[in-house]
This record gives structure tokens, sequence and C-alpha cells, in this order.
């Protein structure tokens, strides 16, 4: 059996542990470094199936600044950052937008939603 | 216009809004509170930072700058607490005076101490006076410009500091180039070059002076890697061409004394130069005041209660010092905030005379030393320190597998074994109470990396 070990540095958060990875076989037999289990998680993900939070702006009509920061609401594949980008460049929405609103379901057929990340008033 | 409260909280950003909230959560009564903000929003700097990443600290989940801020926008708006906008601070004064605050039962008590006059302007009210007990420092830093950096060559447009493109990009929705050299690998920098990738920019590459980065290494990660932006380390620019629109930069290595090595030139051809070469308190409003300043962080001296050495004055965030963490400066801006407010209500509250004790009592001051380039606070009173002290710091280069060693008056007290250190993360160490009392006589304190630890 092939024994492979990886070194990550976590992104999770600013802390920025670093992890390493125990991959027999291509599975997972060990996360070492990590001080919290979103660590554990990142680094299971990123041997496995990286993903990422996509977050850009979206047009605002009548508002009363000309962009709306934006998220996705759960991590998407990484592999799909720019067919997400495509789709939020591809809507316009109207003001007012609040913080929270879902402005698209299912981004880029991921299932995942977008959201407003700040409130932007009408113009 | 005159006003006279009991607290002023210079900046409306993640700092000033953390310690208007803790200052009301201690008990100074909201309308002996007023943050002034000179931008039209409350939260600052973090509404441009439209990433995911923070509050992990603070609430336990992940949040984006702008979702950050407005936590701490709800939390004022909740208690009410006055603020001012489109309002800029131009100077603080103090005056030995008898505070002004005349309708409380412990200003007058509190009136040996004098007062500060804060002048600021805005278009409604023109110049206002306001008189205050205690002034809270939390003006935020600005980035270093081109004019700093001293790079050669003409002056076309297209020469953006990250910050300024980011504000361009995120806020007004504008793309300043499409062709991108990175100088500097701060973090904004780093998010920049991913952001502008994500809007169809080609960011070349990223060229940073020193042998190691100014940012995260979370943000190399998912920045510059995913995307396959090169990062050159020690390498600088040494020429732009164009002279009305950037045409591109020329880059070369840098040796050990950071001059260009001759030959190692390379061209790039851009329209967008972004500069990310390191943040500056913006201290000039401390500076007008007397406030000391300490020349490694250029951000004031503090006490264990993030006092500065004018009584009365506070700093917290990234004016006392750069941060990476806006978590971090909530906690410091929190502590700043719970300490004005004792500040001002501590006569009220009969625990009269115990500035003045504790102030003539000799604090233990705090000596940074070998590979530790500063701390904050400088000094503790061990008398008037909480439970638990933290000592932020950071190193003047990576090191791996060492340790920090804690001395008390010469004597090791304490290591902490570190991994991995580097410049551009800041680290801490907790002293409590107990440690420091129990060391009698204790007069200093000196942090330092030990090798090999």
């Amino acid at each position: 059996m092939s024994e492979e070990k990886r070194n990550l540095t976590c992104i999770r958060c600013p802390m920025g542990c670093q992890i390493t990875v125990t991959l027999e076989s291509g599975e997972v037999r060990a996360v070492e470094g990590n001080s919290c289990p979103r660590g554990d998680e990142y680094a299971r993900n990123e041997v496995t199936h990286p993903v990422r939070t996509v977050t850009s702006t979206v047009r605002v009509r009548k508002g009363s600044l000309p962009v709306v920061s934006v998220k996705t609401q759960t991590d998407i594949p990484k592999d799909r950052i720019f067919d997400v980008m495509r789709d939020i460049n591809s809507v316009t929405v109207t003001a007012p937008v609040h913080i929270g609103d879902v402005l698209m379901e299912n981004i880029a057929g991921t299932g995942v939603a977008l959201v407003a990340t700040r409130d932007v008033p009408a113009a | 216009m005159r006003q006279d409260v009991r607290i002023v909280i210079i900046g409306g950003g993640p700092a000033g809004l953390a310690a208007a909230a803790a200052a009301a959560e201690q008990g100074v009564p909201v309308g002996d509170i007023l943050i002034i903000e000179r931008d039209d929003k409350l939260g600052g700097i973090l509404n441009q930072c439209i990433h995911n990443g923070f509050g992990l600290h603070t609430f336990r989940e992940e949040l984006t700058g702008p979702e950050y801020a407005q936590r701490y926008i709800d939390l004022v708006e909740k208690d009410e607490i006055p603020y001012l906008l489109n309002t800029i601070v131009v100077d603080i004064s103090k005056s030995k005076e008898a505070a002004p605050c005349g309708g409380h039962a412990g200003a007058a008590k509190n009136a040996s101490r004098g007062y500060k006059t804060v002048t600021a302007m805005n278009s409604t009210d023109g110049m206002i006076q306001i008189r205050a007990e205690a002034v809270i420092l939390a003006m935020g830093c600005r980035e270093r410009p081109r004019g700093a950096l001293n790079i050669p060559g003409y002056r076309p447009a297209g020469i953006y500091t990250a910050g300024t493109a980011q504000r361009f990009v995120n806020i007004e929705g504008r793309m300043p180039g499409r062709e991108v050299v990175i100088l500097g690998s701060g973090d904004i920098g780093l998010i920049m070059a991913r952001r502008m990738t994500l809007e169809g920019a080609k960011v070349k590459v990223v060229a940073e002076l020193m042998p190691y980065s100014g940012g995260l290494k979370r943000n190399i990660v998912q920045c510059l890697d995913d995307f396959g932006i090169p990062l050159k380390l020690s390498h600088t620019v040494v020429d732009i061409r164009g002279r009305d629109r950037v045409e591109g930069v020329t880059i070369a290595e840098v040796g050990p004394d950071r001059k260009p090595i001759p030959g190692t030139e390379e061209y790039y051809s851009c329209d967008t130069l972004l500069l990310s070469c390191g943040l500056i308190p913006e201290n000039e409003l401390s500076d007008g005041l007397g406030v000391g300043m300490n020349p490694v962080t250029n951000g004031p001296k503090v006490n264990e209660s993030l006092e500065t050495d004018v009584p009365g004055v506070f700093a917290c965030g990234n004016v006392l010092h750069v941060h990476d963490l806006v978590d971090y400066v909530s906690e410091e801006a929190t502590a700043a905030g719970a300490c004005a407010a004792r500040y001002v209500l501590e006569e009220e509250t009969g625990a009269a005379g115990k500035q003045e004790t504790g102030a003539a009592d000799k604090p233990v001051t705090i000596t940074a030393t070998d590979g530790v380039r500063y701390t904050v606070p400088v000094s503790i009173h061990v008398d008037r320190m909480q439970e638990t002290q933290r000592i932020r710091f950071r190193v003047g280069a990576v090191y791996r597998d060492a340790a920090i060693e804690v001395d008390f008056d010469g004597r090791p007290f304490r290591t902490w074994k570190k991994r991995i250190m580097a410049p551009g993360e800041m680290e801490q160490v907790i002293l409590t109470k107990k440690d420091l009392a129990a060391a009698k006589g204790l007069r200093n304190i000196t942090i330092r990396v030990v090798q090999g630890g």
C-alpha cells in the first residue's frame, strides 16, 4: 500500500494552521496539525474534492450604490468557480437589497444559493 | 456648535464600533458616548472587504467583511449610541481646566483631570467642538502610497494602491484595468489578485521585495496558488513604462541588500500596477495631541488598559498596530472601550483615588528583543490589570521550530513552542495577574525568540 503525506495550509480562518494529511491508496488515514474541526473538514475535502466559497458583486438597478456584495451561501466545487462567476455577472437586481437576500437560488447548477452580504437602499 | 460628552470615539470602523458598544455595556450612558466617522457609513474598510473569513473567533461563523461590520453596526444602533457621519476630526487637544460634564455626579470629582477638546468638521454643522473626559483613538490605518516607495519611472495613470482598487471594484463596480502586476504581497494585494482574476483580469505576477510574504499564508494558497498566479519573493519593480497610461513594468531580483541584481530584469506588459506594500497607522491626530509613539508600530505606546501616555486617551485597532484579523481588533477595542468606561466611571463607583495610587506605582515594563519587534502593551500596572493580559507582538523574520520565551527580570519564566512564526502573522502570549503578582518586585518583562526551542 502506498502511503502519501500532503502538507496543506488551512484556509478556513486566518490562523492558517499547517496541516498534514496522510493518504493511503487515495484514502485519508490521518489529519494532523489542525486546531479545530473545520480544519479537519478542510483537509479531507482538499485532498479529495476541493471546495471554495465565492464572493463577488452583483449589479444593482436604482440603488444608492451600483453594486451589492454577494457570496455563495455554502462552498461550491473549486473547479466550478468560473461558472459561478459567469452566472453572478449575468444578473442585475433592483434596489432595495437587504443583507441575507437570496439573489439566485441555484447558481451554475451547484445547488447553492447566492446571497447578498450588505444592504443597498434605493437611491 | 459645541457639545460635551464623556467619551468620544474617533473612527466608526470595527475598532470604534466595538469600543463604543463596550463602553455602553460597562454602564456609560449612551448619550455620553459619541462616535465620529468620516465616511458616509459606519463599518470602515470592512465594507469593501467583501471576501469571507471574518468572525470565526468572535461569532463562531464565517462572515464576509460587510456582514461582520453589520453585526457591530446593529449593536450600536440597538443601544442608540450617537454617531456623526461625513465628519472629519481635525484636531484633539488637552486642557487642564475642569472637565465640563457638569450634569454628572462623578464629573465634578473628576475635575482635576482636565478634558480633551475634539475639533471636527462637516458640511452641515461646520466646525464642531466636542469636550470629553476620555478619547478613544480608532482611526485605523492607510496604505503606503507610491510616493513612499521610490519607484523610478514616469507617473502614468494605472497605478493604484490595492485598497483603492478594492474600493473601485467592490463598492463602485468599476474595473481599474485588465492586465495587472502587483507589487508587494500584503493581504489586500493578495485578495485583489483573486478578485481581479475572478472579474476576468489577467494578474501576471506578484513581486515581493522581502524574502517572505507580507500576507497570511492562507491568502497565498487561496488567492494565488488556486489561480496559478506566481509570487516572486526578493523581487521589486525597477521601471514603469508608459507616459499617459501604464504599458508595462520591469521586475528584477534583489540581493540580500535589497538592491536589484543586474541581468535579472524581466518585462511584463500590463495596464495596471497595484501596490500592497504595507499599512501605516493613521496617527496625525495622536501626534498633534502629543501622544508618545512607538517607532516600530507607528502607533501610540499603551499600557495594560490600552491607555496612551496622555491620561484618558485610549487606542485600539489598526491605529495602535496593524492587525491581520478583525476579530482581534474587536477584542482589543472591546477592552479599550471597557477601560475608557472605567476611567470615566471609577470615581462615581467609589474606586476614587485608585487611578492615582495606580499611577504612583511604577508599572512593569515590557521589552521586545531577539527577533520580537514590538509588544502591545509596553507596560503593565499589576494592580490595574485584568486576571489575564494579552501581549501581542510580531517577529522580524521567519522562524521554524522556535519558541517564544518570557523572562521576568532576566530570569526565564515560561516558553511557548512555535512551529512557524512569520512577520506577516501577529503572535500573542497571555500572562496572568497571579503570575505577575507572585513575582514580587517585578520591574521588567522581556519577550524574545529562542531558536531551536
